[in-house]
């Protein structure tokens, strides 16, 4: 039934059984203190798929008490380091037992493909948890080379609670890359999943705790940003705070941490991605990888390749191809296999997407191919391309969060790269070419946090991703991301008849 | 090994264990000599009756190559004795140089053309993993056949050294996908990157006191890092790392990376050690064959080489020691797996105003010590692990009383039958006497007295040796200048035998080249490979 542009929604996916809907806190699920619920929706139907209990303050209070308690007097940070890695091999053991159901919880809260999520998404989760896990007994502090008689060495100290605000694209991937380096370094964690997808972190909880991971060492309130999210970024008591989420919100989060007890703060926020592609390139590569860049997931990923540059020299060619795998990317519900991409999360993005094509047109932008809704119900668009796309429109400026793609025409090496760095976002750039030396160059010109050469989405645990410039900044993955949540210590004494210094 | 915590367990056990009246000395004592001097009231030993039967069978007595277990080209075989009898546990194939060079032709194949150094270092990973998993599963067998082949009680190795074993592999399956080359700054328009890659093939000689724990530090972080192996376990000791690599393979390790070949040092192993296609050599064992192995390198391809020797290592009580602790550690950083430790404290030094107080105490702690069969309960001690080190304790026991050393506990054999020894202490133990200046590698603790800290940081550190140290003080500042002036490779502080995974391990001096465990270890596995290529137009350099 997956057809491109007509927007059939196929009902035949089971539900999975939704089991947990209350808060996890201390090591229990519980009702918010209010006994509020809000609903969590099917972004295939709009369908209601189940009532989520909504933490307010008080329940994120109860939560940061817990998890305060768990690291000031709680056996987690007093584990070695293997100890508690054991516990992570264990838990992610656990999800690989339950992969086909954590892949159809976020199928059905995030309309991501089902196929994808059991092939990648939660894997990927898992790869991410194991290696953090056999990352904990690998945090080294060094000893140091001071100027005089002393002995002195760094130690490298579990920072204490953190408070994590994961956004709904990639539910399980975003709990697993800002919960497992934390809890690997022996930290406690409080995490507000994204009011659109509460489903999976509730199941990750529930797992945590057969694993063995101490009550109150990881909770997790789902409820809204303003409040439950409020009442964490502005904690006295939360030490850090990893966010991923849209520049806006990143800024009041930072200005939470400054005007309460100035916690440590990342951020991984927006981009708008260069994608360049030189006219050296392999083009059925190009024209491949750079219609995945940005019609993966629906567009809704935060490294979208969203200002695809092509040089002059292929572009015309290029254009042809790539609107033809537009026409031919398969539209669906995504949990048919069939399907390329799935409807976008909700209403209000849904929305969103469809008004900026709007100022596409209105600003001069040539549309190649899309352009609309699909489908009677759901969220459905159409892969979009537009041409003669220029800096200065909103398409080529705002992060439009969907399956939308910019062109834009270049002449030189210098122009693409003062072009691709003209956006106040620096999250990730494609390069496309088999010439070292442009790649070399382009790879330093970018102001990006990762550039991808002849590939791209190549996500690993071991490698670090973040941001420059208001795509944020701190990084997660690799062992850059355990830093963020370990404080140093310098630990120095005098020595006596040293034979060296 | 896994010092103060499971050593005091050991302790509270053998209080109630029974103490039996020691047989009567041999004949092949009175032989040796030793008959005349050695007093029988020294020795508190549990009797040594009929040896427990290893709850354990034999499964693998062949040679590993290319995952199949294969007879020697000879055909030969050679008989591995249990050490509480000398009787013949089993006859396991003899690997010689024909066997050596089919083993690193099939360890080279799978280097060059993989799988193993092509799989994704997560991949590699995953089946190391998998393999730490299948030890804990068969942890009773493993040190079941471990303490039959070596005589080390059953509780040590079913306690501390399989789960070492299996903690060992996991350290290292958890390096695999966290080994880093740094970009590095050039002087110009240069972009340089440094890869670390796998060294190729490795060979590994292990020696007979910790067969398993020796395996896990060596083969873990061999092939953690995509490197293939050919093993030469002990010949006294081979049958632990045929099943340890039986589990491997059935943890999914693809054929030819981990080869096992048992047999004798100057065949298999100098084979081994001079082989051209051998791209790394590591050994554990005695400085003398160190470096022969070191010489074989120099003389075939350079390979390089990493050593883990013999040492002498001060144990140092300073005179604000409370001493009953003080005794305890000393005691069993010597007397631990029947002082065949490379790491044993066997010079332990004592403040002069805690001197005699010691002395007393050391004597009643060795006494008490529990010496019987390896698989009984509250065993501390087993027997030694072959006539010839059995011999060679004896005679270095008739030196230390020749030299004029005061032998105040032990001094002669256990039981009647298999290499037992008694635990033996000699007091006013000079620098100079044979027994403060050689490895014994038995139960033999020699406490000397000293006066002040410059004294004994000398004393301790006139020796060839240099691997380990113990440091007894609450004292801040001695234990700081202790900590720097010793000339060894790890100075335990309050403790000794701490062998975390993730501590790096090996010599100064004599002791050996290069370290192993921890990050330090990976370092010996990998090659460094730079690379650079110009920058045009570069945005920052």
């Amino acid at each position: 039934m997956a057809e491109n542009g007509n927007g059939s929604v196929k009902e035949g996916f089971e539900m999975p059984e939704i089991k947990y809907t209350k808060l996890f806190i201390n090591g229990e699920f519980v009702d918010a203190a209010s006994g509020k619920e809000f609903e969590t929706r099917d972004p295939r139907t709009g369908d209601v798929i189940a009532n989520i209990a909504e933490a307010d303050k008080v329940d994120v209070d109860l939560a940061i008490k817990a998890a305060r308690e768990a690291f000031d007097h709680g056996p987690w940070p007093r584990m070695s380091g293997y100890e508690r890695g054991r516990i992570l091999h264990k838990y992610a053991d656990l999800i690989e037992q339950h992969i086909e159901e954590l892949a159809a919880l976020d199928g059905i809260d995030a309309g991501k493909l089902f196929a994808f999520g059991k092939a990648v998404d939660i894997p990927g989760a898992i790869r991410m948890l194991r290696y953090y896990a056999s990352a904990a007994d690998k945090i080294h502090g060094e000893t140091l080379k001071l100027n005089g008689a002393y002995q002195g060495y760094t130690l490298k100290e579990p920072i204490g609670v953190v408070g994590v605000i994961i956004p709904w694209n990639f539910p399980s991937m975003m709990f697993f890359l800002k919960v497992s380096p934390a809890l690997a370094a022996g930290c406690t964690v409080v995490v507000k999943p994204a009011e659109q997808t509460p489903l999976s972190a509730l199941f990750y909880a529930k797992l945590a705790k057969e694993a063995g991971i101490p009550d109150g060492a990881l909770n997790v309130v789902n409820g809204f940003g303003p409040t439950a999210g409020a009442a964490l970024t502005s904690h006295m008591d939360v030490d850090n705070i990893s966010f991923t989420g849209s520049p806006e919100i990143g800024s009041v989060i930072m200005q939470s941490a400054a005007t309460s007890n100035l916690k440590t703060v990342s951020l991984e926020l927006g981009g708008k991605s260069p994608m360049i592609i030189f006219d050296d390139a392999n083009l059925d590569m190009a024209v491949g990888l750079a219609s995945a860049a940005v019609f993966f997931n629906k567009g809704e990923i935060c490294v979208a390749g969203s200002r695809v540059y092509v040089q002059e020299g292929i572009y015309d060619e290029f254009v042809k191809k790539v609107i033809e795998v537009a026409k031919g990317w398969v539209v669906g519900d995504p949990f048919d296999p069939k399907v390329n991409m799935g409807p976008q999360v909700d209403k209000v993005q849904y929305e969103r997407v469809l008004k900026y094509i709007e100022y596409g047109k209105r600003d001069g932008a040539t549309l190649l191919t899309g352009g609309k809704p699909c489908g009677e119900k759901g969220y459905y668009i159409e892969p979009t391309i537009f041409a003669d796309v220029k800096e200065d429109m909103k398409i080529a400026q705002d992060e439009i969060f969907g399956p939308v793609m910019s062109l834009i025409k270049f002449k030189t090496i210098e122009e693409a790269i003062e072009r691709a760095n003209c956006t106040k976002y620096g999250l990730a750039a494609g390069i496309l070419t088999n010439d070292i030396n442009i790649a070399n160059r382009v790879s330093r010109s970018v102001r990006a946090g990762t550039v991808w050469i002849n590939c791209y989405f190549v996500f690993d645990a071991d490698a670090p991703f973040g941001g420059f410039k208001m795509s944020g900044f701190g990084r997660d993955q690799g062992m850059n991301a355990i830093e963020k949540y370990l404080q140093v210590k310098s630990v120095i004494t005098p020595i006596y008849n040293s034979p060296w210094l | 090994m896994m010092g103060q915590r499971l050593v005091s367990s050991l302790l509270s056990r053998c209080l109630y264990a029974s103490h039996r009246i020691l047989n009567p000395l041999t004949r092949q004592e009175r032989k040796l000599g030793l008959a005349r001097r050695i007093s029988q009231r020294f020795s508190t030993l549990t009797a040594i009756e009929d040896p427990v039967t290893p709850p354990v069978e034999v499964k693998y007595t062949k040679l590993l190559i290319n995952g199949q277990f294969v007879d020697a080209a000879s055909g030969k075989t050679f008989p591995t004795l249990d050490p509480r009898t000398g009787e013949v546990i089993a006859h396991v194939a003899e690997g010689d140089s024909v066997d050596i060079d089919c083993a690193v032709k099939v360890a080279r194949k799978a280097f060059d053309e993989g799988p193993w150094p092509k799989m994704t270092a997560y991949e590699r990973s995953r089946i190391l993993f998998k393999f730490a998993d299948l030890i804990d599963e068969h942890n009773d067998e493993l040190a079941a056949l471990e303490s039959w082949d070596n005589g080390k009680p059953f509780e040590q190795s079913a306690k501390e050294e399989v789960p070492l074993l299996s903690r060992t592999i996991r350290y290292y399956a958890g390096w695999a996908d966290k080994i880093h080359g740094l970009i590095v700054p050039g002087d110009g328009a240069h972009h340089v990157q440094v890869l670390r890659e796998p060294i190729g093939v490795a060979g590994q000689i292990i020696p007979w006191n910790f067969p398993l724990v020796m395996f896990a530090w060596k083969v873990g972080p061999a092939l953690a890092c995509g490197n293939t192996v050919v093993l030469k376990p002990a010949e006294q000791t081979p049958l632990t790392a045929l099943y340890a690599a039986a589990l491997l393979h059935e943890a999914g390790l693809p054929d030819g990376v981990l080869n096992v070949v048992s047999g004798f040092g100057p065949t298999a192993g100098s084979a081994l050690a001079g082989h051209m296609e051998v791209d790394k050599i590591a050994f554990t064992g005695s400085t003398g064959a160190g470096k022969i192995i070191q010489e074989l390198a120099a003389k075939s391809n350079l390979k390089s080489v990493t050593l883990e020797l013999g040492g002498k290592s001060p144990f140092i009580v300073m005179d604000d020691a409370n001493v009953d602790q003080a005794v305890e550690l000393a005691h069993s950083a010597l007397f631990h797996n029947q002082g065949q430790c490379c790491c044993a404290g066997s010079r332990t030094f004592v403040h002069e105003r805690v001197y005699d107080e010691f002395v007393e105490k050391a004597k009643a702690r060795a006494l008490k010590r529990v010496v019987g069969d390896p698989f009984k309960q509250g065993v501390e001690q087993g027997p030694q692990i072959d006539e010839e080190q059995f011999s060679k304790i004896l005679e270095y026991i008739t030196s230390g009383i020749d030299s004029g050393a005061t032998l105040v506990a032990g001094g002669g054999r256990a039981g009647n039958k298999g290499f037992y020894i008694q635990p033996t202490v000699f007091s006013d133990v000079k620098d100079e006497m044979t027994i403060a200046q050689e490895e014994i590698f038995g139960p033999v603790q020699t406490i000397l007295k000293f006066k002040n800290l410059n004294e004994v940081i000398q004393r301790a550190n006139a020796s060839p040796y240099g691997l380990a140290a113990g440091v007894f003080t609450n004292n801040l500042n001695n234990a700081n200048t202790l900590m720097r002036a010793l000339r060894v490779g790890t100075v335990w502080i309050n403790c000794y035998n701490l062998l975390d995974a993730a501590i790096p391990f090996g010599g100064y001096k004599m002791s050996g080249i290069g370290r192993e465990k921890g990050m330090d270890s990976l370092n010996s596995y990998l090659q460094v490979k730079a690379v650079i290529t110009p920058l045009e137009n570069h945005a920052w350099l």
